[in-house]
């Protein structure tokens, strides 16, 4: 019976190997000169990641990062720093989390929104590169889904605005978009969208 | 050192006692339903009964006053709702007062009620987690029924001024009840000293079987059945008794009334090597709670690591065969990291990076050793990770 009982790991193997031997790590004292930094997430939520890359010919070409967070967060950001090595900006940009999940081999649910700090922080980092090389940012709002099809209001507006401070409850939210203010349909993912962003960027 | 096997959590539960486990083993044959009139249903009765004598002598009660439940949680429910029923039943007292950082048994079954409409209170603590006198007397009236204060905190470890707050709650015509969950078996508890009206406590958390406890309920103070169906413990808690966890919860009594003092002083004694080692060995730390052998448990050591976020910690430990808990909410599947330890106004990165080590009668100073081996370069590999620099 007892041979039956015997653990699994809490995460899958892949996200265990990353956590052990995190890839890409940015390690103190060593010379990375990033062309692009991005930073998200919060102490309050408990994680919070750092992400610097390095651009030649439209591709990452290098990537380094830094995560206070806990074993699922650090592994996203591992295996995140691998898949986007190599990419174009463009790619890069349109990393999602469930992207780096699948590649993890899954996370609980309650763990994906360490996923989602990856790829934000990444796509923090393109932007930045783009800002200080003056070029134009021609991947923002691409990524945005509609969560309020009454009132059009997208997924990016909303963590916008959360970032911008204008909003941190669902009736700000709705005063500043009209967001769930006609049918109704959408509350619950509209919660879910703000809980996410109140969650990385919130203070 | 060569790995070894550390078992830290025994604030979280307790390996059964091997002496538990042969003395249930020993009345195997002795499963009649304790309710019977037969002999074998008689000679349950007599071990249940002994059993019940345990555990009264254990916390300084009288044995009619012990009734078995299924561990603290029940009890302290039970306790809650019997204050509920006063206040649905008209009674003038309608309000309830705890401590901020008492169990979820407790905090949990306290927001329910507040969101059925009754009036439940906490009472805040200071810095190491220690209920505030001044505040609770400010907050009493004639309107209160029931004063909840743990004797001891699971995560900090803090002893609470729970002879001071029984008072308290009795000189303004109020109940007291302490959840001794944690005291049990650590440090010595009386009914009597105390002054307590209720008290719960559960087997497992001294080396007895899972799913047992008692609620001691002093005779005279307020009392209904909490568990409906058949008249097992007077008519108040229902249900066939689990003979063998009563039999081993028992024996755990007796042996926990036994060893106390020497227990006391080998659980103090690695708990402060522990502290000192890892003082000595990783820099920025801060202890949580009291390192005041008086005011705290002593197997309780609960340390914050800033810039290092505690799962992170926990797993890694886990890894090395150390096994441990941690007050960040990444842990917990919850966005806020421990209540306990913020409501002693610790900052949330202290609280997210915070391990808890809870000594047991099972751990030696070879246990010590190992840990302050394999934490120091554990800390500085999270720490090497972190967007935060110490």
């Amino acid at each position: 019976m007892a041979e039956s009982f015997m653990a699994q790991w809490v995460y899958t193997d892949t996200v265990k190997d990353h956590f052990i031997n995190p890839r890409n790590l940015w390690k103190e004292g060593e010379d990375f000169q990033p062309d692009g930094v991005g930073e998200v997430g919060s102490l309050a939520c408990g994680d919070q990641m750092r992400v610097g890359i390095k651009v030649s010919d439209g591709r990452i070409s290098d990537l380094r990062w830094l995560t206070y967070g806990c074993a699922s967060a650090i592994a996203s950001t591992s295996m995140m720093s691998e898949m986007a090595i190599g990419m174009t900006l463009e790619e890069a940009y349109h990393l999602t989390p469930s992207m780096i999940t699948d590649a993890l081999g899954g996370l609980p649910e309650h763990k994906f929104h360490c996923s989602v700090l990856g790829d934000k922080a990444l796509r923090a980092a393109i932007d930045d590169y783009l800002e200080r090389n003056g070029l134009d940012n021609p991947y923002k709002g691409t990524t945005a889904r509609i969560i309020c099809e009454c009132k059009g209001v997208t997924d990016q507006r909303i963590e916008e605005l959360v970032k911008s401070g204008k909003v941190s409850t669902f009736e700000d939210l709705q005063r500043e978009t009209g967001a769930s203010t006609a049918c109704g349909k959408c509350r619950d993912r509209i919660m879910e969208e703000l809980n996410e962003a109140l969650h990385i960027y919130g203070r | 050192m060569d790995r070894r096997y550390v078992y830290l959590d025994n604030n979280g539960t307790t390996r059964m006692a091997d002496e538990v486990r042969d003395f249930i083993h020993s009345y195997d044959e002795l499963y009649g339903n304790a309710s019977s009139m037969h002999t074998l249903g008689r000679q349950s009765a007599a071990g249940i009964e002994w059993a019940r004598t345990k555990v009264a002598e254990l916390i300084d009660a009288d044995s009619a006053d012990i009734y078995f439940t299924s561990g603290a949680t029940e009890s302290n429910n039970a306790v809650l709702n019997i204050f509920r029923d006063l206040a649905d039943e008209g009674g003038e007292r309608r309000r309830i007062i705890i401590s901020s950082v008492e169990h979820p048994a407790s905090i949990e079954s306290a927001k329910y009620l507040r969101k059925k409409g009754y009036q439940v209170d906490l009472c805040p603590v200071d810095s190491i987690g220690r209920l505030r006198l001044d505040e609770l007397e400010r907050m009493m009236g004639p309107d209160v029924s029931l004063v909840s204060v743990m004797t001891g905190n699971n995560e900090s470890g803090t002893i609470q001024p729970v002879r001071e707050a029984s008072a308290i709650a009795h000189r303004h015509g109020a109940f007291f009840h302490t959840d001794a969950t944690q005291a049990i078996g650590k440090i010595p508890v009386s009914v009597k000293e105390i002054d307590a009206d209720y008290l719960s406590l559960s087997g497992h958390k001294f080396y007895g079987p899972k799913g047992i406890g008692v609620l001691y309920a002093r005779h005279g103070a307020p009392l209904s059945p909490f568990i409906h169906g058949g008249h097992q413990e007077k008519g108040m808690r229902a249900g066939t008794y689990n003979n063998q966890a009563i039999f081993g919860l028992g024996k755990a009594a007796e042996i926990a009334k036994e060893t106390l003092v020497e227990e006391h002083e080998r659980l103090w004694e690695m708990r402060e090597a522990l502290r000192r080692g890892i003082e000595e060995r990783v820099p920025g730390v801060v202890i949580n709670g009291s390192n005041d052998e008086s005011l705290c448990l002593p197997g309780t050591l609960n340390v914050s690591f800033p810039s290092a976020e505690g799962e992170s910690i926990l797993l890694y430990l886990d890894l090395e065969g150390i096994e441990v808990s941690t007050g960040s909410a990444c842990a917990t599947g919850s966005l806020e990291p421990s209540y306990v330890l913020m409501a002693a106004g610790l900052d949330v990165e202290l609280a997210h990076g915070s391990i808890r080590f809870s000594f047991g009668r099972y751990n030696t100073m070879d246990d010590v050793s190992y840990v302050l081996e394999k934490l120091p370069p554990i800390i500085e590999k999270v720490r090497s990770m972190s967007t935060r620099k110490v």
